[in-house]
């Protein structure tokens, strides 16, 4: 560190005085409010380093096929290698719909008119509805006999009922119903802190609304909405519950999850079920590396008025 | 969108404007105002600014001046009025395609673009080709000094050199007309003087028409060639720094100006234009102003500016007995303010001398202090006020 020049050489000729020790660890970053870090820190080795450690140890020890025989497994299986297909093809589009919705929505909720609270707590409210009653309640409302399709059939818009649930669409109506308050909330935060007045600028200098938003809000906004997609895109991923209760769980919806837990407990192969579950981590480690890697080469700076 | 004229003229060269020309023949306000539900922010501003003028918008914080700027953009809209431009109504026209330059207090530079990706935003809106755009923003940066700093970003530049990206930003468009609202205020004391005449060299060299919004009478005065006082959403007074100088028109215009010392009196005697007048301890004989009723018994406002009141001399009438109790040094002279006996404020300049509890007996010449009769009829309704709005001017 080039901020302790002082007191780490010995004694020469009329020394300067050695920093107190205090000040030369201060200036390392450590200090007594480093111990409120510890409670979290302990929790997270106990709960999460020990167990995961312990379940890829676990996944090395398959009953047969040597060390890599449960990776070899699951990739040789071709209903297992599909839920790999299924799992992106179920956690890409979510994560792309809720950030591409919430960003016309947060845009235009910077603004102040009638309703707006309203709107707004109808728009969070199923972040605290769980993922158990929100799939119960999509088999209801879209279900064969659901409101949803007697109303197409009232109005004469479908002869025989659409079939929404127990299959891929109704697992991903459900991913964002549930995956949207986040996604909006975090847009929402990202917009108010780009300044207004950069917008107004950018009119004096010319631009039209359009322009406005693609030079000037969107690429300030970039960054943030990479970082919404990753979460979005993280929750999406450990799809489970909705993909067993409103999709087609030994289907199109036979996510990595799924096949996980079919490993574990219902084979009982605790190895398989450690290494899909390796799998899954790895998978998802790679789409967040590679949005991360994009995302620190835009700009991603102060987003306030004054540069 | 269509039906809108296009203000905005991406063709033009800076060759083709001459140095002192300016492209705004007559910029004229009609009755502009501006509420916010019963709230009047701006009542109707009359004002007719010519081409080449720098024209400053004065008056305390929430005076509406900012409000006036935001409608000359067209980033509020207006409650009544028009803004007509050469002939041609403009106040129906968005924003965008107004083509005003607009420097705002906060710079709102770009944070993602560099200092030319900055100065290029407008040229590239207006689809103005590559090499002409080059050639403009290299023309501009040149003017406010940036040419090396081209390829920064504006979180690497100090306040002053944001301050002028954002001039030059507004400019580089050679727009009719300047807005600047506040540019000044978020530098510091050195940087600002500097910068203060560097607005009024680009504002000679580019040949521009500019509004400047300000609080600081010092600026108004020093830039403008008119200044328009503002107050609670009025206008106090327009004219040129020298007439608001001499010849402030209410109290509230003076004691911007630099009359520091507001005081209520009565009205002993008038003759001609001289009146005398005196309350509790005070008594002056004072120069009428503001041509309103004046008559014995009703109440008048005197201003002086401190520099004119002074220590009297042996023989010399005080107009009043005061103690010194703030002796502030200002290198040359010494700013006293003293306390008469009843609690009046006299806020004088002196050579030295004089130290915080001395005795002062001071007077002031008849024609350096104002006397503005006091708006309604009869004694004195609040003689607080007026000291109070003095406090404005600091």
């Amino acid at each position: 560190m080039s901020g302790l020049p002082v007191g780490t050489a010995p004694a020469v000729a009329g020394p300067p005085a050695k920093a107190a020790l205090r000040h030369r660890l201060a200036e390392r970053g450590m200090d007594r409010t480093l111990l409120l870090v510890l409670p979290a820190a302990l929790a997270v080795i106990a709960l999460f380093c020990y167990p995961f450690l312990y379940g890829l140890q676990l996944s090395f020890q398959p009953a047969k096929g040597g060390v890599f025989g449960a990776y070899r497994q699951f990739f040789a299986e071709p209903f297992s290698r599909k839920s790999v297909w299924a799992t992106f093809s179920l956690a890409i589009p979510a994560s792309l719909i809720n950030v591409g919705v919430s960003v016309p929505i947060s845009y235009r909720m910077r603004r102040d008119f009638r309703g707006k609270r309203l709107l707004l707590a109808l728009l969070v409210v199923p972040i605290t509805l769980g993922t158990v009653l929100t799939a119960e309640g999509i088999l209801e409302f879209y279900g064969p006999a659901g409101w949803f399709n007697r109303t197409l059939h009232l109005l004469g818009l479908a002869d025989s009922p659409v079939q929404l649930t127990m299959n891929y669409t109704g697992v991903l109506l459900s991913l964002v119903i549930s995956g949207f308050p986040f996604a909006y909330l975090l847009t929402h935060s990202y917009l108010s802190g780009i300044h207004p007045s950069l917008e107004k600028a950018a009119a004096t200098l010319g631009a039209g609304w359009w322009q406005r938003f693609r030079y000037v809000t969107f690429p300030l906004l970039l960054p943030g909405l990479m970082t919404t997609f990753c979460l979005s895109f993280v929750m999406a991923f450990a799809v489970f519950p909705s993909a067993m209760m409103v999709g087609d769980p030994n289907g199109s919806t036979h996510v990595i999850s799924i096949e996980a837990y079919q490993a574990a407990l219902e084979r009982f192969d605790y190895a398989q079920g450690s290494a899909d579950a390796m799998i899954m981590t790895a998978l998802m480690l790679v789409v967040l590396a590679a949005v991360t890697g994009l995302r620190s080469r835009l700009y991603r700076g102060s987003t306030g008025g004054k540069g | 969108m269509s039906t809108v004229p296009d203000m905005t003229d991406g063709a033009r060269t800076p060759a083709a404007a001459s140095p002192a020309g300016s492209q705004l023949g007559e910029l004229r306000l009609r009755g502009v105002s501006r509420a916010y539900g019963s709230y009047t922010a701006l009542h109707p501003l009359d004002l007719t600014i010519r081409g080449g003028e720098f024209v400053a918008l004065l008056g305390p914080s929430g005076c509406g001046k900012t409000t006036a700027l935001n409608c000359l953009a067209g980033l509020l809209p207006l409650t009544a009025g028009e803004i007509v431009l050469d002939g041609r109504r403009v106040d129906t026209v968005p924003p965008e395609k107004r083509g005003f330059g607009m420097v705002f207090q906060n710079y709102a530079l770009f944070p993602h673009l560099t200092v030319r990706g900055n100065v290029a935003f407008g040229l590239k809106m207006r689809g103005v080709g590559r090499a002409e755009t080059t050639r403009r923003v290299d023309e501009v940066l040149r003017l406010v000094r940036l040419t090396e700093q081209a390829h920064k970003h504006p979180g690497q530049l100090s306040g002053g050199q944001q301050q002028r990206v954002a001039i030059a930003r507004a400019i580089v468009m050679e727009p009719p007309l300047v807005l600047m609202d506040e540019p000044l205020s978020n530098l510091d004391a050195a940087l600002r003087l500097e910068m203060r005449s560097e607005i009024r060299r680009i504002h000679q060299e580019f040949g521009l028409t500019t509004v400047y919004v300000t609080h600081d009478q010092e600026e108004a005065l020093s830039l403008a060639d008119r200044l328009v006082v503002l107050e609670a959403g009025r206008v106090s007074q327009i004219g040129t720094p020298a007439e608001l100088y001499e010849h402030p028109a209410d109290p509230h215009v003076a004691a911007f100006m630099g009359y520091r010392n507001l005081l209520a009196l009565d009205v002993v005697s008038v003759r001609g234009s001289r009146a005398v007048v005196q309350r509790r301890g005070l008594r002056l004989t004072g120069t009428l102003v503001g041509g309103g009723p004046v008559a014995e018994g009703r109440e008048a406002t005197v201003a002086i500016r401190p520099e004119d009141v002074r220590v009297a001399g042996p023989g010399e009438q005080p107009i009043a007995e005061a103690v010194a109790q703030i002796v502030e040094y200002h290198g040359r002279a010494l700013h006293v303010e003293a306390v008469t006996g009843d609690g009046d404020r006299i806020h004088l300049r002196a050579d030295g001398g004089i130290r915080p509890g001395d005795a002062l007996a001071v007077t002031v010449d008849a024609d350096r202090a104002l006397l503005f009769p006091s708006p309604g009829t009869g004694p004195g309704p609040d003689p607080a006020g007026a000291p109070g709005a003095a406090e404005v001017s600091r």
